[in-house]
């Protein structure tokens, strides 16, 4: 009973959050709107006991691509206004999409539960370990079987990282950079200076 | 199986990983050093090519071969191909820092990017699990596209980079998508258990028939064959020279190692299910490539179309879905790879008074007479692409085309045949502009002792000396093939 509550619960609200994302038009709230929807997203995803994804969708999503979105649209200077112009215009072809997608969605799942689709059998290497969580099982496979591909992923991130420095970063001689060493090693003799000036005649720096 | 057994199968990938964060610490700290490391990256290179070359003299394959719960497979095939890999990416390595230092900034992660994109295309031609292959690709891939912006000061070099990444990024996910349907349909990421599900025999379900389809669109785009070759003239001329020269030879049989070893070995049981779409993409390569070359006026540009049109003569080996058919390929592609080296290292000597690139076709007008050397390669390489008999070029395309005739693909190789006659005309016009026109004198520029050197050793295997090598080639490569297939 209280996990039929909590679904729709979490499932109203997604949708709630969901429409309120594309309608708000501040888009910082649609931002935030968004944020919401991957909570409500996370929490049926903790209802199917996938708790890692759920992890993740706070995580990645939540943690990483929601800000990201919200740097974006706080730093940058578009006119939303008429960004949305062309939306009564376009609305006839998107609905169009919209059904076309939900008449495959449709026909599709139709076509699973009839049986007219023959999906293949996994090989059970995957299968999950009895009694561990499921961030546990993902691990013992990850850091196991799957460890070269983990590894190789690493270097994927690696050249990702040289491309962006190479691509973006440049050596520009009129940047004062901060030298710490040189800060740390800096004596109050060096710095400080005392002086008796006359009176009247002025400090000389 | 344990893992030393398989990181020591792995010795190439270990070397050039290790020696790549290096080089990266080095490039960090010593910025100034990017010759040394350029060098130091070619011998590295040389080194992994010698551990894998082992594997190619014995034959290596089945199980000997596959490391990592079979998930790569170092046998003969994947060998083959990473020498070709290997010995590519360390040419166009060399000819790199000149080019470079020329052109505004060499950076001394260069030839960090380059030997992180040979660890990639290695992955990628071992590959076989779909996750291994993707990984791979995107490895070779990611760094290929920072290669070809490398020139940020020039527009054309950055607009190169964005076309590249946009579209290869848009191939990506047409291949993942496949990749997903595939193995929602058999159950299984590694080519073993796809090949298991999809055995010779067994009713192919739409599901997986979708996914072949979209898998084959994917690799079509990376290895650029029609209709998914609008990207490679584009990037091929925007690209600064050197890492077009990478482009053309180095990734191009990665792809095209991955292709084979995904249609013979995943979907080897199903060959009616993806021979026609090879058919397709191999005539329409041959002809696109052919017609399109004809309007070029810029030499990157006309190498571009060639490529295209030398994957289409590839492809015909692939349609023919026999083990002489791969042999055919592997033979074609080293030779391409040789003939596209030379021809690159030609259009890196074409240099004005001030050391500039010359690229036009209208600049090499009486070539023949200020730099007979150049045009002496340049008309070899040019006879050599069209496939005219002396020429070693001419041996490629004779093999593959014999492959498919006795597979029964008479009418694939008369058009291939046909379309070849075609594309002699622009090979034979550039010819015809540095033979017999009056001098324009543009290239007046030295060539330098290493691309002479260079374009003596690759000329002299794509002259009619190479024939000398017809045994030898055929061997290794009907070796590499038979190891694909025993893959299954």
């Amino acid at each position: 009973m209280i996990e039929v509550i909590a679904f729709y619960l979490f499932a109203g609200l997604a949708i709630v959050a969901g429409l309120n994302t594309i309608l708000a038009r501040n888009p910082v709230h649609s931002v935030l709107w968004l944020i919401l929807a991957f909570f409500n997203a996370a929490g049926l995803m903790v209802l199917l006991q996938a708790e890692f994804i759920a992890m993740l969708l706070v995580i990645v999503y939540v943690g990483a691509v929601a800000v990201l979105f919200l740097f974006v649209v706080m730093m940058l200077d578009i006119d939303f206004a008429t960004l949305r112009a062309g939306f009564i215009r376009n609305f006839p072809l998107g609905l169009g999409i919209a059904l076309v997608l939900l008449a495959e969605l449709v026909m599709g799942v139709g076509a699973y539960h009839a049986g007219g689709l023959q999906l293949g059998v996994a090989d059970g290497h995957g299968a999950a370990i009895a009694g561990a969580s499921n961030t546990a099982a993902v691990g013992a496979l990850l850091y196991s079987r799957y460890l070269f591909l983990f590894e190789a992923a690493g270097f994927v991130l690696l050249v990702a990282m040289i491309g962006a420095i190479v691509l973006t970063h440049r050596e520009r001689g009129d940047v004062r950079s901060q030298n710490i060493s040189r800060q740390v090693a800096r004596r109050p003799d060096d710095a400080i200076v005392n002086v008796q000036p006359e009176v009247g005649k002025g400090v000389q720096l | 199986m344990s893992w030393a057994v398989s990181l020591r199968l792995l010795a190439a990938e270990d070397l050039l990983s290790v020696w790549g964060l290096v080089l990266l610490l080095v490039s960090a700290w010593a910025p100034a050093k990017g010759r040394a490391i350029t060098w130091a990256a070619v011998g590295v290179l040389f080194a992994a090519i010698a551990l894998v070359w082992p594997n190619v003299s014995t034959g290596l394959s089945g199980a000997d071969a596959s490391a990592f719960y079979a998930q790569l497979s170092v046998d003969a095939f994947a060998s083959y191909a990473k020498v070709l890999i290997y010995g590519a990416a360390a040419v166009s390595l060399m000819v790199a820092p000149a080019f470079f230092e020329r052109n505004g900034g060499y950076r001394a992660e260069y030839p960090v990017l380059m030997l992180f994109a040979a660890l990639g295309m290695g992955l990628m031609v071992s590959a076989t699990d779909m996750m291994t292959l993707y990984i791979g690709l995107e490895m070779n891939s990611l760094a290929a596209y920072v290669m070809a912006a490398m020139l940020r000061t020039d527009g054309r070099s950055a607009e190169a980079g964005l076309k590249y990444f946009v579209l290869g990024a848009l191939a990506s996910g047409i291949l993942l998508f496949g990749m997903s349907l595939t193995y929602g349909f058999t159950g299984g990421t590694g080519f073993g258990a796809i090949a298991k599900a999809l055995a010779a025999g067994t009713s192919l379900s739409m599901g997986a028939t979708f996914g072949i389809v979209f898998m084959m669109a994917g690799l079509a785009f990376k290895i650029s064959a029609v209709p998914f070759h609008m990207w490679t003239p584009d990037v091929y001329e925007g690209a600064p020279t050197p890492v077009t020269t990478f482009f053309a030879t180095a990734p191009k049989v990665a792809a095209m190692g991955l292709t084979m070893r995904v249609c013979l070995m995943a979907f080897g049981g199903q060959v009616a299910a993806w021979q026609q779409i090879v058919m397709f993409a191999s005539i329409a390569s041959i002809v696109v490539g052919a017609l399109g070359a004809i309007g070029q006026g810029n030499i990157k540009r006309l190498m571009a179309y060639s490529s295209i049109n030398n994957v289409g003569f590839i492809l015909v080996g692939l349609a023919a879905a026999t083990t002489d058919g791969s042999a055919a390929m592997l033979t074609y592609l080293a030779i391409y790879v040789v003939m596209s080296l030379c021809g690159f290292v030609v259009v890196l000597s074409l240099r004005d008074a001030d050391g500039k690139s010359v690229e036009s076709i209208a600049d090499l007008a009486g070539l023949s007479r200020t730099k007979p050397g150049l045009a002496a390669a340049l008309a070899t390489v040019m006879f050599s692409l069209a496939g005219i008999p002396p020429l070693f070029g001419f041996w490629g395309k004779f093999v593959v085309f014999q492959a498919a005739v006795a597979a029964g693909l008479l009418p694939l190789a008369v058009i291939g045949i046909a379309a070849s006659v075609i594309g002699a005309f622009y090979y034979l016009k550039v010819v015809k502009v540095m033979y017999f026109d009056e001098p324009a004198d543009k290239v007046t520029g030295e060539v330098g002792s290493l691309n002479a050197v260079l374009l003596i050793v690759t000329g002299l295997f794509i002259s009619p000396l190479g024939y000398l090598l017809t045994g030898w080639l055929g061997a290794l490569a009907r070796g590499a093939a038979v190891a694909l297939t025993k893959a299954v």
